[in-house]
């Protein structure tokens, strides 16, 4: 069995008093591939991002990128990584220096790993730009002469000009119009085939995963509630809170047709997290043991995880009767 | 699918007529400002072929003409000892501006690099950088920079110095607020990703992007360093007479000021153009290195 | 009640922003306006408010409030038509809370401009709260000790205090969390069956407004190119650039 191109073990990540990331486990094999990271505000799933391309310290576990830890790298080893992990933002406003030509931009990118002689800078910058979907004249502009769909297509651009194995793709499309979502995910979706990119989506987004992604875990808290083939998850989900979330999706075909799992309370505080399973107080299905027993994440099916006591009933939808008037929200 | 730039519609609206007036239309600021500024160091270099009465700006005293008002012979009017203040305020351009520029050089040479440092890289030096600097913002600055030139032997020089260390700890605060927040935007965070050196983003991002309000603050500086080199002048301890020092001469000429109002004024004037001259010029750099308002392509 | 707008026109100088022929909302109605970031929607809901002015827009054609003509009105008599019978909650429910007031001294400040005296402002802050399912001593916080769901809510709940009967939604759930953003929609529709409070929905999001508007109107570049009954628009759209836009949705089981 090949090992995976990154191999994430229980990934801890600490930000002073916070466990903004508790014991994340995954992997990515090589590309064409891509992982789905999906969760709600304070599910840690930008940090896991961030971490994996050493842009914030990780407090705990271990990041092996093509066999090689990614924590112990130093120097010239760690620039090196840098080619092979790249990293796509979702603020399209900020995510180019506002006072360099978009053809600098893409230039300091190659000029720093010497991807091709200094004669032929301009030249690939351009056909970065024209494989982003963008007329090489671009270059010339500067970044507020873009609009918000164009200055992504750039840091796309940015990301791929050092020609990296793996893609983290941070909200790429959560600040842009609706069309222009589609067209931005086209174009991850052409580069991924032409490229052989494997890439960590994260969003919030079930169409988006549903679309670009084989496989999807889904975070709660800093940890994987659950975690399998995509199809599978949004079809038959094994943890309440993948049922709840995916239930609280508004979506246009199936508008009026669901009925939705309320879940009671507000987001947790990650800075104190609950005792035993951390999803429990707004967990609909919570029992006793729950409260006392951190569930492990644990194969339910084949290629299926869930960190649930109770994920076999879920899996059979016996667990969960929906219920469609809101219930009173705790203060 | 490929997308094409539009034509934008910055670029088809140039103004018409002369280069000159193009220029102006495209940045009235800088063009007033500079000009101006272009003035005065024409005069300071031309200082002895354009005073009427040189020798005035030095130890010459006219015991004749004391206290004459504004005439055709002096346009400026004489001061105490009748000496023409047209020709004082002329040799003046030589001095004031001169040693404006210079502190505010220092300050900057010295502010920048410790602001980019504790704001850009932070932790212990952020640390060091900002006590230290704190020390230096609890004295007084007139106060600071008096007991600086008390024990400097009183000279141009001396205020310089005394005026330069009480500086430069605001501009430490300023950059390292700006680089601060620079730092933490999205497009330094792609340069760490991508592994741009550090040194790099400092000198290509951080810099060019906290520079701005440093500008228009030392524009609006130089007003502010003249009048303190004019008090700690007045007090004894930099420019002597017969130095013609703007701040000097307005602080001397304050007892005559009724009714021989001429002393105070015509040096006050030059202090009030200059600095604000150099405070169009300031604003004029800003729009001009900002990409979106500037016309130049 | 209804809210009609008629040759409605939004400018900027000589720059038309928006151009509305006719659009309707009935009393009890959820009326959905949905487009893209340029479309004009935000700017309509300016013009309604009265409040166009103060972006530097001008605005021609009528929008009529219950057959009473708001574009001619005074200052005063917008002042106390806004707020009072038409209510406004913004995307980002943080910049409706001055952060240095606790959050229940703008309510009981708002009330009391509209004609209550204190301690019936209290009162009626308190049952607002509870009909936005939120306990009163939530009151005593400030913003930023709320979440923006919280916040939502309390700003929902000042609109109902107000006894507001239009309740124009300005992207309101666009920064919340889906569960959240649920939770939200639910209440609106909630408030409706209870209240018969119409609501003008604005949004990018054509599965939000499939899921809560009755009818709906897209817009594109200041025009509505197309409206009619949301299940009717959304399944069966006849314009080209609805069809577009409800293509570009990312759906929920298409392969990877």
């Amino acid at each position: 069995m090949n090992a995976p191109l990154l191999r994430v073990t229980d990934l801890k990540v600490r930000f002073g008093p916070v466990l903004a990331v508790n014991g994340v486990s995954l992997d990515v094999p090589a590309g064409p591939f891509g992982l789905g990271l999906v969760g709600e505000s304070g599910s840690g799933k930008s940090t896991i991002g961030r971490a994996i391309l050493r842009l914030v310290p990780s407090s705990g576990g271990s990041i092996v990128f093509g066999g090689a830890s990614v924590g112990s790298l130093r120097g010239a080893a760690l620039k090196a990584y840098r080619r092979d992990a790249q990293i796509v933002f979702q603020d399209p406003d900020n995510t180019l220096d506002p006072r360099m030509r978009i053809g600098a931009t893409l230039s300091e990118a190659l000029r720093t790993h010497g991807v091709v002689p200094h004669r032929d800078l301009q030249a690939r910058a351009g056909e970065l730009l024209a494989e982003a979907g963008l007329d090489p004249a671009f270059a010339e502009r500067y970044p507020h002469q873009l609009s918000g769909g164009q200055r992504q297509r750039v840091a796309i651009a940015r990301a791929l000009s050092v020609q990296p194995r793996l893609l983290v793709l941070d909200e790429p499309t959560s600040a842009l119009d609706v069309r222009t979502q589609a067209h931005i995910l086209k174009l991850i979706s052409r580069l991924r085939d032409e490229r052989k990119l494997a890439y960590l989506l994260i969003t919030h987004n079930f169409g988006v995963v549903s679309e670009l992604c084989e496989q999807t875990a889904v975070l709660y808290l800093g940890k994987i509630a659950e975690l399998g083939p995509t199809d599978v998850l949004l079809r038959a989900p094994a943890h309440p809170y993948t049922v709840a979330l995916r239930s609280a999706v508004p979506e246009v075909d199936a508008a009026g047709r669901r009925s939705r799992i309320v879940l009671a309370g507000d987001p947790p505080q990650a800075a104190s997290p609950p005792p035993g399973c951390v999803f429990h107080p707004r967990c609909p299905l919570a029992i006793d043991r729950c409260r006392a027993e951190v569930p492990a994440l644990r194969e339910v099916a084949p290629g299926h995880h869930a960190a649930c006591h109770r994920a076999e009933e879920v899996l059979a939808g016996t667990a969960l009767a929906p219920r469609s008037e809101p219930g009173p929200a705790s203060p | 699918m490929i997308e094409s730039p539009a034509i934008a519609p910055a670029d088809a609206a140039l103004p018409r007529g002369s280069a000159m007036w193009r220029a102006f239309r495209a940045n009235p600021l800088l063009t007033v400002g500079g000009g101006v500024v272009l003035l005065i160091m024409v005069v300071a270099i031309f200082a002895p072929l354009l005073a009427p009465f040189p020798g005035d700006a030095g130890n010459a005293t006219h015991p004749f003409s004391v206290l004459h008002g504004p005439s055709a012979a002096h346009w400026f009017g004489t001061d105490q000892v009748g000496r023409d203040i047209l020709s004082r305020v002329i040799y003046g351009t030589r001095v004031s501006p001169v040693i404006a520029v210079i502190v505010l050089a220092i300050a900057c040479v010295i502010g920048v690099p410790l602001g980019v440092a504790a704001g850009f890289l932070g932790g212990w030096l952020d640390e060091a950088i900002m006590r230290v600097t704190d020390v230096f913002l609890a004295f007084p600055p007139l106060l600071l920079a008096l007991a600086l030139a008390s024990v400097l032997p009183a000279s141009l020089t001396s205020l310089t110095i005394a005026i330069a260390a009480v500086w430069w700890p605001w501009y430490v605060r300023l950059i390292r607020g700006q680089a601060a927040s620079v730092a933490g935007r999205p497009y330094v965070e792609a340069c760490r990703a991508l592994g741009v050196s550090r040194l790099r983003i400092i000198w290509r991002h951080i810099l060019p992007n906290s520079l701005t309000p440093l500008l228009v603050q030392v524009s609006l500086d130089v007003g502010g360093v003249i009048l303190t080199a004019s008090a700690l002048s007045f007090l004894g301890l930099g420019a002597q007479d017969p130095t013609p020092d703007w701040g000097l001469m307005v602080a001397d000429g304050q007892s005559y000021f009724t009714p021989d109002w001429w002393l105070v004024t015509f040096p006050g004037l030059a202090i009030l153009v200059t600095a604000f001259a150099f405070n169009l010029l300031g604003d004029g750099l800003r729009d001009l290195l900002d990409p979106r308002r500037s016309f130049l392509p | 009640m209804n809210l009609v707008l008629s040759e409605l026109s939004v400018s900027f100088g000589s720059r038309r922003v928006v151009a509305i022929d006719s659009l309707v909302l009935g009393h009890g109605e959820i009326l959905g306006l949905a487009g893209e970031s340029g479309s004009g929607k935000s700017m309509t809901t300016l013009a309604v408010l009265g409040l166009a002015a103060t972006v530097g827009a001008t605005v021609g054609g009528s929008i009529k409030l219950d057959g009473q003509e708001l574009t001619t009105l005074s200052a005063p008599e917008l002042r106390a038509i806004r707020g009072r019978r038409i209510a406004a909650i913004f995307q980002s429910p943080a910049t409706a809370f001055s952060p240095v007031y606790k959050v229940g001294t703008v309510f009981t400040r708002a009330l009391r401009l509209h004609g209550a005296d204190k301690p019936e402002a209290s009162d009626l802050a308190a049952s607002a709260m509870r009909q936005v399912l939120l306990p009163p001593d939530l009151l005593r916080r400030y913003p930023s000790q709320l979440s923006g769901g919280q916040l939502q809510r309390v700003a929902i709940a000042l609109a109902l205090a107000l006894r507001a009967e239009i309740l124009l939604a300005d992207e309101p759930t666009s920064a919340l969390d889906v569960t959240v953003q649920a939770e939200v929609l639910d209440l609106l529709r909630s408030l409706r069956e209870s209240t018969g409070l119409s609501i003008l929905f604005i949004s990018h999001d054509l599965a939000v407004i499939a899921e809560l508007c009755d009818r709906v109107a897209v817009m594109r570049n200041g025009l509505i190119v197309e409206q009619g009954p949301a299940g009717q628009v959304l399944s069966a759209p006849s314009d080209p650039y609805t069809i577009e836009l409800l293509e570009s949705v990312p759906k929920i089981g298409s392969s990877s």
